[in-house]
């Protein structure tokens, strides 16, 4: 499992592009928001959990498809699956490597961002700490729909429509975390319920996405 | 005799044959009916006037928008479990069903609300949590047509379904969260308090019959079309080969 989580996260680094892309993606649809919706801070202040939490969970859709794609084409993934690791073991490490590869780098990074966004100063400590917990269930959920549209010559577009709606429950409870935060409100259901998604779908969805991977490489 | 017989495809056809006809006028005399005494012989609402009468198509569609995601849930179940693939085509057929159903809700609902409410659309719990229902029947149509192997397919949409269906109840309870209800409540269960009066109720209860038996009617149209096809795939591949 370590030597696969290693062999995912070096190919990241090094195949080039798929570490930092991401990560830039996030900068310019954050970037982007204001030039849309003009440069009020009050408006922004407002809207800025929202957009963060949608720009972080469009970057960890970018790079989805990079997942099992290039390891289905040129057949290691065939071996992933005939290896003694069992393929829902397999299924968690390359959600785990999405992660640390994606998911790790835009929690660190969205503070930071928060500034362009006017963010209230309260609630940088919220959206740390929702994204933390949060991105983690992205790159699952996205683990899965990426194992749906394996074999598909061009499934990037249909697994966005599949992925998108799974990923509304993580939204919905991320942003009102960090949207309560910011108002000083308290924030335990809402984070509590995040952690329990991830929670969840780490239990559940590499099952499916094992079972996925086997009809697909059957 | 046992249920799992109508799962032979040939035993599904000459089974169907005859009760296809059977509930198609029964859904069109139910819906005839219950929309034209819900029309014209029910009193207006004293609130409402007569933008009340829309709930006859709005609850009852509203209502088999779900009840097909459930009936496709049960089919992708009963396919993973005993492949029969008389269950998969079903679910196949009934997703195109659900998304009219749920059009038609999301549309009808939307007429009523621009008297009523003021807005054609509001982000109510109800409402977004049926926008997202709608996205999972697109999505889930989307994959069974991007595969070219059926078997593969019928997996692949099956897995969607089950892992559609958790995050379709998580959604909504999470849309709930927001917490600013403008839709109103159940008014047909049989437990509430306050219900409408009988004198909606009962053209409601035909109209809803009349779209249970529409939906049981296209589906079964739509799965035998689908067996059909299968056979003419079939007859197409052997012809080819000899």
């Amino acid at each position: 499992m370590i030597a696969l989580l290693l062999r995912d996260l070096r190919l990241a680094v090094r195949a080039g592009g798929g570490f930092g892309l991401g990560l830039a993606f996030f900068l310019i649809v954050v970037v982007l928001v204001p030039f849309g919706v003009g440069p009020e801070a009050e408006i922004l202040s407002r809207i800025a959990p929202g957009i963060l939490w949608v720009a972080s969970l469009l970057a960890a859709l970018l790079s989805l498809d990079r997942i099992f794609a290039l390891d289905y084409e040129d057949g290691a993934l065939a071996l992933i699956a005939t290896s003694p690791l069992p393929l829902e073991g397999a299924a968690f490490v390359k959600a785990l490597a999405h992660w640390i590869t994606t998911g790790l780098p835009l929690t660190l990074a969205a503070p930071a961002l928060g500034f362009l966004l006017n963010l209230k100063p309260d609630a940088y400590w919220f959206l740390f700490i929702s994204l933390a917990l949060g991105t983690p269930a992205l790159s699952m959920i996205g683990t899965f729909g990426a194992a749906l549209t394996v074999g598909l010559r061009r499934g990037g577009l249909l697994m966005s429509l599949l992925v998108l709606p799974l990923y509304v429950p993580t939204l919905i409870f991320g942003a009102e975390t960090v949207r309560r935060g910011a108002e000083g409100l308290t924030t335990t259901t809402p984070l509590v319920m995040v952690a329990g998604i991830t929670a969840g779908v780490f239990a559940f969805l590499p099952f499916a996405t094992a079972a996925a991977l086997r009809i697909n490489l059957r | 005799m046992s249920l799992w017989e109508y799962a032979n495809p040939k035993k599904f056809m000459s089974f169907t044959a005859p009760i296809l006809p059977v509930v198609t006028v029964a859904a069109l005399v139910c819906l005839v009916s219950g929309l034209v005494w819900g029309f014209f012989f029910t009193p207006e609402d004293y609130r409402q006037g007569s933008t009340v009468k829309i709930f006859y198509i709005h609850v009852p569609s509203a209502l088999m928008a779900i009840n097909a995601w459930f009936m496709m849930l049960v089919a992708s179940l009963i396919w993973l479990i005993r492949r029969h693939h008389v269950s998969a085509l079903a679910a196949k057929a009934a997703a195109p069903v659900g998304i009219v159903m749920t059009l038609i809700a999301l549309v009808t609902g939307a007429i009523w609300g621009q008297p009523m409410w003021g807005t054609w659309w509001a982000w109510d719990p109800r409402l977004t949590s049926f926008l997202i229902l709608f996205l999972f029947y697109l999505g889930y149509v989307a994959l069974w047509a991007a595969i070219d192997d059926p078997d593969t397919a019928a997996d692949l949409t099956s897995v969607l379904c089950i892992v559609g269906s958790v995050f379709a109840v998580l959604s909504r309870y999470a849309v709930n969260f927001w917490n600013q209800g403008l839709h109103q409540g159940a008014s047909l269960s049989m437990d509430a308090e306050e219900n409408v009066a009988d004198i909606f109720w009962y053209p409601a209860l035909v109209a809803i019959a009349g779209f249970v038996l529409l939906f049981i009617a296209l589906v079964l149209l739509r799965t035998r079309t689908e067996i059909r096809l299968r056979r003419i795939r079939a007859l197409e591949t052997r012809a080819r080969r000899s």
